[in-house]
């Protein structure tokens, strides 16, 4: 029976060991790559670790294409998207939550259903009409298709239905309007879902390729996933090294900002009830 | 100045097929302690909701100082309300909760912004007003070191408080609360009923206070609403519910002892067994009438007109429940003195009681009747007045 107690937790720990090392392989071979001689990346065999450090790759990449401008417009886009979502998704949410009204189920059936549309599906009538405004190109461009979230909406009723609406009704008797009861009593409550929500929006906005690679033609509007395909479309070529340390770069910053927000990501995903 | 006069004419309430509320009419005087109780389901939050503002009522009035209130939120009706759960913002210090009320009143959009009062001087007097109230209500209420905290910080008791002082702070016409002992524990439910009821006197405002808990709203109210099934079935002050209600539910359900209730035939003025002692007083047309004695009004006596048989004592410590077998089979409940001689399983018993103190119902719907119980032949040139 004891020796049940000890291997049990080694075999899991094991299997995570081997699942893990599985999933990280890729990020540490563009890590190892990004720092090998270029000589040694086109070597015969596999080697994990380079012989030396080769830092030029990064130098290389911040020199031969404006990595920097690309991680900026990353920066805007996420955060652009980001901020429209929430100002849309909060309100949408507090009212399917919290007000009684005609079609209120109807409408929250409609999110559900459009939680399943997948946004490929849309990218074409949007394109068409963007470049009938003449949208195309701007920054604009690649932040409104995604402004409306309804996987936003959804996981903020989900939070919001479980603030007791004694709490609402004690803030109209207060006097507070309804959307100041928006802004001042169900967001600052929110703070676990909305997290979470950030999270999941950057990530997918940060490593969205698809929409950039419709919508922007200009590099100098590039998101950093289509500004590391302008990289190997034009000089660099098949110059490994400086690829793969710009892509260690756009990389980089997500999963810094994943491990600084690890406990509250957890949190906001297990109180919102969005597990498994 | 306004009052706090609130009047409620013909209230309904429906939910689709249901009604909720069915024709509710009531005066709550200026400065009174209006208790509505009743069991769960009876439509006492859903009345104290619509005198609030929070719910619309499907038709009727609700006047408050003589004004019609209908289409004013909660806010334009100057009513505080105190919740169950106390319904403390979780975010917000105490202070600031009890802060919020002022600022929505006081300030305009631009003043209530962080910082403002730093920058605005108009923000920063009303700013410094704001925090001398708060600094007030706190240490009526006794919360003062309490201020700094989050309400998951406090106690049942301490939130109770600071949801009162929130309340309070804005000066209110009328205070509604809605079962807020509820989630106290016994010991500072008192206490704090002993508080609510000084603090009506204090502030002389009126209050309007929903339980389903006999016991409160019996040592709290001036006036007490009974509600059943939607309706208001009896309100009057809270002796008269207790001597005289109106029906056999209200007789069983005010009280602090479950009331016995004898249902016996009525077609001559002759009772059956364990009530032979007795006669109606006029002549009834009722198939059956409900006899119901209270526990509390039987008072032992050797010469007593009701006799049986103890079959059971619980011992309380102040008083003791005697379960007695009557002639005639019939059980009753009785409250006995303990600075007597306690009786023993077993022991005869004879009971007296102040046919005052007999209540009289239907037995078929269950309203009370005019007629009284009075004992038969010694006394009868006496106890048969006249009976209004």
């Amino acid at each position: 029976m004891i020796s049940r107690f000890r291997i049990g937790p080694a075999v899991a720990l094991a299997f995570l060991l081997l699942g893990a090392a599985f999933v990280l392989l890729p990020f540490f071979w563009m890590l190892s790559l990004s720092i090998k001689p270029a000589a040694e990346i086109f070597a015969p065999g596999i080697d994990l670790f380079p012989s030396r450090i080769e830092w030029r790759n990064y130098a290389k990449a911040f020199a031969e294409v404006p990595l920097h401008r690309f991680l900026l417009n990353g920066v805007v886009v996420c955060a652009g998207i980001l901020v429209f979502q929430i100002i849309i998704a909060v309100p949408c949410s507090y009212a399917l939550a919290h007000r009684q009204f005609g079609l209120r189920w109807v409408i929250f059936g409609l999110v559900l259903a459009g939680l399943l549309v997948p946004y490929h599906v849309t990218a074409i009538p949007v394109f068409l009409g963007f470049a009938e405004i003449g949208l195309l190109d701007t920054y604009p461009a690649l932040i409104i298709p995604f402004i409306a979230s309804v996987f936003g909406i959804f996981l903020f009723r989900q939070f919001f239905a479980t603030v007791p609406a004694e709490i609402i009704d004690a803030a109209r008797i207060d006097g507070l309007s309804e959307t100041a009861i928006v802004w001042r009593i169900a967001f600052p409550n929110a703070w676990p879902a909305v997290s979470a929500f950030a999270i999941f929006s950057v990530v997918a906005h940060w490593n969205d390729l698809f929409w950039p690679l419709i919508a922007i033609s200009d590099p100098n509007l590039a998101t950093p996933p289509r500004g590391i395909l302008f990289f190997r479309d034009e000089e660099a070529g098949s110059d490994f090294g400086p690829l793969m340390a710009a892509a260690t770069v756009v990389t980089a910053p997500l999963v810094i900002a994943f491990l600084a927000a690890q406990r509250k990501f957890v949190q906001g995903i297990t109180m919102s009830g969005l597990k498994g | 100045m306004s009052s706090g006069r609130i009047e409620l004419k013909d209230v309904y309430r429906r939910y689709g097929a249901t009604t909720a509320l069915n024709g509710i009419s009531l005066r709550i005087a200026e400065g009174s302690f209006t208790t509505l109780l009743g069991p769960s389901g009876c439509g006492k939050s859903t009345t104290l909701r619509i005198i609030a503002g929070l719910e619309p009522q499907s038709a009727g009035q609700v006047l408050i100082d003589g004004r019609d209130v209908a289409g004013l939120r909660a806010a334009e009706r100057n009513v505080a309300m105190v919740f169950q759960s106390y319904a403390l913002y979780p975010h917000m210090t105490v202070r600031q909760n009890i802060n919020l009320p002022l600022a929505m009143r006081n300030m305009n959009v631009w003043q209530r912004l962080p910082l403002m009062d730093r920058l605005l001087a108009s923000a920063r007097d009303l700013a410094a007003a704001h925090r001398t109230k708060v600094r007030e209500i706190a240490s009526l209420l006794d919360i003062e070191t309490l201020l700094d905290r989050k309400p998951s910080q406090l106690s049942g008791g301490q939130k109770q408080r600071a949801a009162v002082a929130r309340a309070l702070v804005r000066d209110p016409v009328a205070f509604l609360l809605d079962e807020p002992l509820s989630n106290l524990d016994v010991k500072l439910r008192l206490q704090m009923r002993g508080e609510l009821v000084d603090l009506h006197q204090r502030t002389g405002r009126t209050f309007v206070y929903v339980t389903h808990d006999q016991a409160e709203a019996m040592s709290m109210s001036d006036q007490i609403a009974v509600m059943m099934d939607g309706s208001i079935v009896q309100s009057g002050t809270p002796r008269a519910i207790y001597e005289r209600p109106a029906t056999r539910e209200i007789a069983a359900f005010v009280g602090d002892h479950p009331l016995n209730l004898v249902e016996v035939p009525a077609r001559s003025r002759e009772l059956p067994e364990p009530f032979t002692s007795f006669a109606f007083d006029t002549r009834l047309t009722n198939d059956t009438v409900v006899i119901g004695l209270r526990p509390e009004v039987l008072v032992p006596a050797d010469d007593g007109l009701l006799a049986g048989r103890v079959a059971r004592i619980e011992y309380l410590g102040s008083e003791a429940v005697a379960t007695v077998v009557l002639a005639g089979d019939r059980t009753i409940r009785a409250v006995l003195p303990t600075h007597s001689v306690l009786r023993q399983p077993g022991d005869e018993i004879r009971f007296n009681f102040d046919s005052d103190h007999a209540h009289l119902f239907d037995g078929s719907t269950g309203a009370r009747l005019k007629a009284r119980l009075v004992p038969r032949s010694p006394l009868r040139a006496t106890a048969t007045g006249p009976v209004s």
